[in-house]
């Protein structure tokens, strides 16, 4: 958060509603830095989409619903209907729910019916688990699914599917949902996408090129950063075989609230923060190893009496097939990510190198 | 007066009776002392873990606040609450403020709950559970 008082642009800020109108300067019109590096798709169409993620709306009785949750993804939504130019769509990176009630995903919805663009659904483990995904696949999407835009190939995949035997042991799915909702729970069961679906992945991609850029959205990283907490797919390797012969391979996740990029061979990965709260780095828990990504530069540590602090959603912009993640923290100064020819992988445009970083961005 | 006294102090009950208490008086003074062992250590460290565990268990329950959100939401394992910092200047109470405060402040802001009194047990059930959450971190009141 930044020191001193409310100032008339944070007061905008917060304001919301039409207010809003005063965050308008997010320019959609900045243009990704040409140059060599990976291999550029056949067509080469500049486009963006908005990126928006776990919004845990959380269901209290009746048709109340935890005020500060609603009013992340109110803001979120409000935003993005303001960007202009449009974007062409707006990816939904899971979590609409906290606990998967049809109250909670329902409402959701209703609040997600006032983006003026489409929007591509990707589930959470909280809209899953208390249903195993029917009412989500019977009202809002498929849970596995790929398109075409602009010479991108999309893929979503349904990442959070976890082990049979965790799934049958819990005597009701309140209870289920209730074990997987817990982030620090010992008795957890790590995210997976399974060999089905694997194989349903290996043949969508059959009958793309290779120099297709390749953009894979999913809610749970397809790379293992720390178990305990569930930043984790467990046979993450596996999907990294598949597209591995690709030139140009991005993924899009959320679950993790937090600003999260790394390079694995040919991927790219970029997490977004949540609009609901975000979470510590598993940095700031000292007492197992975690494997977060070194290239990423944390974002601040949040302060709490700014409820929307470290919470947000993003942009990208795809230029050549290239991406440029805009994350856009409302309390915070906007971060610019994008993958860079002669590091090799995504690189802050203003706190990558050591010297440059500031003293909110040490978690500990 | 001084017959009388003479008389008691000559009886051998009364010296009998005088060694007893002064040797129960010395062997209160070692149990309650300094002299403990394993047993007793043991018997401490369940009741202290005992009390970790209920706060864990509020930590990660509705019971504190009024809108089903939990602590452990935003702090997985009481991660990013910092005890070791404490007590230290929170800008935004103005002032040098303890744990208790700030716990206080989550359960009464996310939470929607109403505020814990600093004595009540399930205010130092959680403290329990923050603190061992956060074991063998050195000290460091004041630290942002």
């Amino acid at each position: 958060m930044k020191e001193g008082k409310l100032n008339r642009s944070d007061f905008l800020r917060g304001a919301g509603g039409l207010l809003a109108a005063s965050v308008l300067p997010i320019s959609l019109v900045e243009i990704a830095c040409g140059g060599g590096g990976r291999e550029k798709g056949a067509s080469n169409e500049g486009f963006t989409f908005a990126f928006i993620s776990d919004p845990h709306l959380t269901h209290i009785k009746g048709t109340s619903f935890v005020r500060n949750f609603d009013s992340g993804l109110k803001k979120a939504i409000e935003t993005v209907n303001l960007l202009f130019p449009k974007p062409d769509f707006v990816v939904f990176g899971g979590d609409l729910a906290q606990l998967g009630k049809r109250e909670e995903l329902d409402h959701g919805m209703e609040l997600l019916s006032k983006v003026n663009v489409p929007i591509k659904f990707v589930i959470g483990e909280h809209d899953y688990y208390l249903d195993l995904g029917k009412y989500w696949e019977d009202k809002i999407s498929k849970l596995q699914y790929s398109f075409d835009h602009k010479g991108v190939h999309f893929v979503v995949l349904n990442s959070i599917l976890t082990y049979e035997p965790w799934v049958r042991k819990w005597k009701t799915p309140e209870e289920r949902m209730n074990q997987m909702a817990r982030l620090d729970n010992p008795q957890g069961s790590p995210f997976m996408v399974g060999d089905e679906q694997i194989a349903w992945l290996k043949k969508d991609l059959e009958k793309v090129d290779s120099k297709t850029p390749l953009v894979i959205l999913s809610h749970s990283p397809l790379y293992k950063i720390y178990q305990p907490w569930n930043f984790w797919t467990d046979d993450a390797e596996k999907v990294q075989t598949e597209l591995g012969r690709f030139d140009n391979v991005t993924v899009f996740h959320g679950h993790v609230h937090q600003v999260l990029y790394n390079q694995i061979k040919n991927i790219s990965f970029y997490a977004l923060m949540s609009t609901a709260w975000p979470w510590p780095y598993p940095e700031s828990y000292q007492r197992d190893k975690n494997y977060i990504p070194k290239m990423t530069v944390f974002m601040n540590r949040q302060d709490p009496f700014h409820e929307r602090d470290g919470t947000g959603w993003a942009f990208v912009n795809m230029e050549n097939g290239r991406e440029e993640m805009h994350y856009k923290l409302w309390e915070n100064k906007d971060r610019v990510v994008k993958y860079d020819d002669k590091a090799g992988h995504p690189i802050d445009s203003e706190y990558q190198l050591p010297e440059s970083r500031i003293l909110p961005q040490t978690h500990y | 007066m001084k017959e009388l006294w003479k008389s008691i102090f000559k009886r051998k009950g009364i010296w009998l009776l005088i060694s007893n208490l002064v040797t129960a008086l010395a062997f209160v003074g070692l149990l309650f002392g300094d002299d403990w062992d394993k047993s007793n250590e043991a018997k401490w460290n369940t009741a202290f873990m005992e009390t970790v565990s209920r706060g864990e268990a509020l930590f990660h329950g509705p019971e504190l606040g009024g809108n089903t959100v939990q602590c452990a939401m935003c702090h997985p394992n009481a991660t990013n609450t910092h005890p070791e910092t404490y007590p230290k200047f929170q800008k935004q109470i103005g002032k040098v403020s303890t744990l208790r405060e700030m716990i206080n402040w989550c359960i009464q802001n996310p939470l929607q709950g109403k505020p814990l009194a600093y004595d009540d047990p399930k205010m130092i059930a959680l403290e329990a559970y923050i603190v061992y959450e956060r074991r063998n971190s050195p000290l460091n009141p004041g630290k942002h």
